[in-house]
């Protein structure tokens, strides 16, 4: 748990601002989110927006693994981020589970307008850590994740409604009101007859599967 | 599905009608109306009998020029027809083969692998003629001589096993790309699976192009064990996940989902797509 310190960290980022190719960035970022210190943590997230996706991985990364100390940064500068660092952002949050994240979330698996973005954030608003939430709260949370999940399998783009399938499949697996399964299992049902696509059927069936106890 | 409404809107939020864009493609007085008319009843998949015939007629448009001499509405045109599964506008794509404009031979090359007609096939091999000797770089062009990739890709796609001496020299041209179409059609021509290691290797190379290039040929080939490898490769997520859809799809339809159920293979795919989400 214990950082290297702050001369460390500034060496660690000094490092990427002076790595000369891209490929010498990705191994300077990863070093950095290998020290796993919150110090790091505005570093992390500029690089977000560097248009190098091997970095944005190993920055995403850090951040996950730094888990919720990361998320007010992230919330506080998700206006300010191009389509690109964003998408990275929002999987940085939905991975990382923290509920202050939920409304954000929430809002982009409906309505934003880069696709990868909506992915991220339909699978996140599934994976939620629940236990983070007070007690009498969780309840009404769910509800919503829920209306948003079901309403997101009826998306334009087939990843985006794979991902709304892979959030209700965790949020079942979750849920405090039991009577979620009966209603999962019966919209899974519709998306398997109805969705146009292959995979998303597929994946549909998977979760449908697992609800009905078949493991195997 | 239908035809859903709330779908039918362009990235700026203009939705046109089907009437609209058959019109918008009809007129000339308007390169940019006509253009993206094009574009859309392809993405929109409009098959009724007018859009296919306005479509063939925009083929031999002479009226919207690129700067560089193009047909900017004939390639629009072809890869609209290329979606909608039409066979019967097989011969006017076949002539576009002959055009002046490498990217309407293009577009044609890629609609003709689409519409899986074999009848295109000689027309498709006469591109390859000269073999490698000839296929060099059209000078000040970001381009070769002939669309080879696009050729060797349909070749492959419409089973042209004929075409297996053609194709074998290009796995050894000197554009990586060009080797990666070749390795791609000759495992489909041959079942080899040798050709597929080539581009599993791909996934390890240097260049992000080349590694996501070789990514979406193993997804359009659903080479199943590429799978993991596809799914570790450094790149977009976003490609990832077509690629693997592609796999997943082809097996789908292999083991015959959804009446068969899900498969072992197809539930591990499925997981390492949940992971890139």
């Amino acid at each position: 748990m214990a950082g290297k310190g702050l001369a460390d960290i500034s060496t660690l980022v000094q490092a990427i601002e002076t790595a000369d190719s891209k490929a010498a960035i990705v191994v300077a970022v990863r070093n950095l989110a290998a020290a796993n210190d919150p110090a790091a943590i505005s570093t992390l997230i500029n690089v977000l927006g560097y248009n190098n996706p091997g970095a944005a991985v190993a920055a995403v990364d850090g951040l996950v693994s730094l888990g919720s100390i990361a998320v007010p940064a992230l919330l506080e500068e998700l206006d300010g981020y191009n389509y690109g660092a964003r998408a990275w952002a929002i999987r940085a949050l939905a991975l990382i589970g923290d509920p202050r994240a939920l409304p954000v979330l929430l809002d982009t698996a409906l309505g934003d307008f880069a696709l990868s973005v909506r992915r991220a954030a339909a699978k996140g608003i599934g994976t939620i850590n629940w236990s983070q939430l007070p007690e009498d709260q969780v309840a009404q949370a769910q509800a919503q994740v829920m209306e948003v999940l079901q309403q997101t399998t009826t998306d334009p783009e087939w990843v985006v409604r794979y991902a709304a399938v892979a959030g209700l499949h965790a949020l079942v697996l979750k849920a405090v009101d039991s009577s979620f399964g009966a209603v999962i299992s019966q919209h899974l049902q519709q998306v398997i007859s109805h969705d146009r696509s292959l995979t998303v059927q597929a994946r549909a069936q998977m979760a449908l599967n697992a609800l009905s106890g078949d493991l195997g | 599905m239908g035809l859903d409404s709330q779908q039918l809107v362009n990235a700026e939020g203009v939705s046109l009608t089907v009437e609209q864009a058959l019109a918008n493609l009809q007129q000339t007085d308007d390169p940019g109306l006509r253009y993206y008319a094009a574009w859309w009843l392809g993405r929109f998949r409009v098959t009724q009998p007018e859009a296919i015939d306005t479509l063939v007629s925009a083929l031999d448009d002479e009226t919207d020029r690129a700067p560089d001499g193009g047909y900017p509405l004939r390639r629009n045109a072809a890869r609209a027809l290329g979606k909608l599964g039409e066979r019967r506008v097989v011969p006017a794509l076949m002539r576009c083969l002959d055009c002046s404009d490498y990217y309407v031979r293009e577009s044609a090359a890629q609609a003709l692998g689409q519409l899986a007609d074999p009848q295109a096939i000689p027309a498709l091999r006469a591109l390859l003629a000269g073999g490698v000797a000839a296929a060099v770089p059209t000078p000040g062009k970001p381009h070769l001589v002939q669309p080879y990739n696009a050729v060797l890709e349909a070749l492959g796609s419409l089973n042209a096993t004929e075409a297996v001496e053609d194709i074998a020299p290009f796995l050894n041209h000197e554009v990586a790309q060009v080797q990666n179409a070749a390795a791609r059609a000759m495992y489909q021509l041959t079942g080899e699976t040798a050709y597929c290691d080539h581009l599993l290797q791909r996934l390890q190379a240097p260049n992000l192009q080349l590694r996501r290039s070789a990514m979406m040929d193993l997804g359009a080939i659903g080479y199943l064990p590429a799978a993991q490898p596809i799914a570790t490769t450094l790149a977009e997520n976003s490609l990832k996940l077509i690629a693997l859809q592609g796999i997943l799809e082809s097996h789908l339809q292999h083991i015959g989902f959804p009446a068969s159920g899900l498969s072992t293979e197809a539930k591990q795919v499925l997981s390492l797509m949940d992971d890139l989400l």
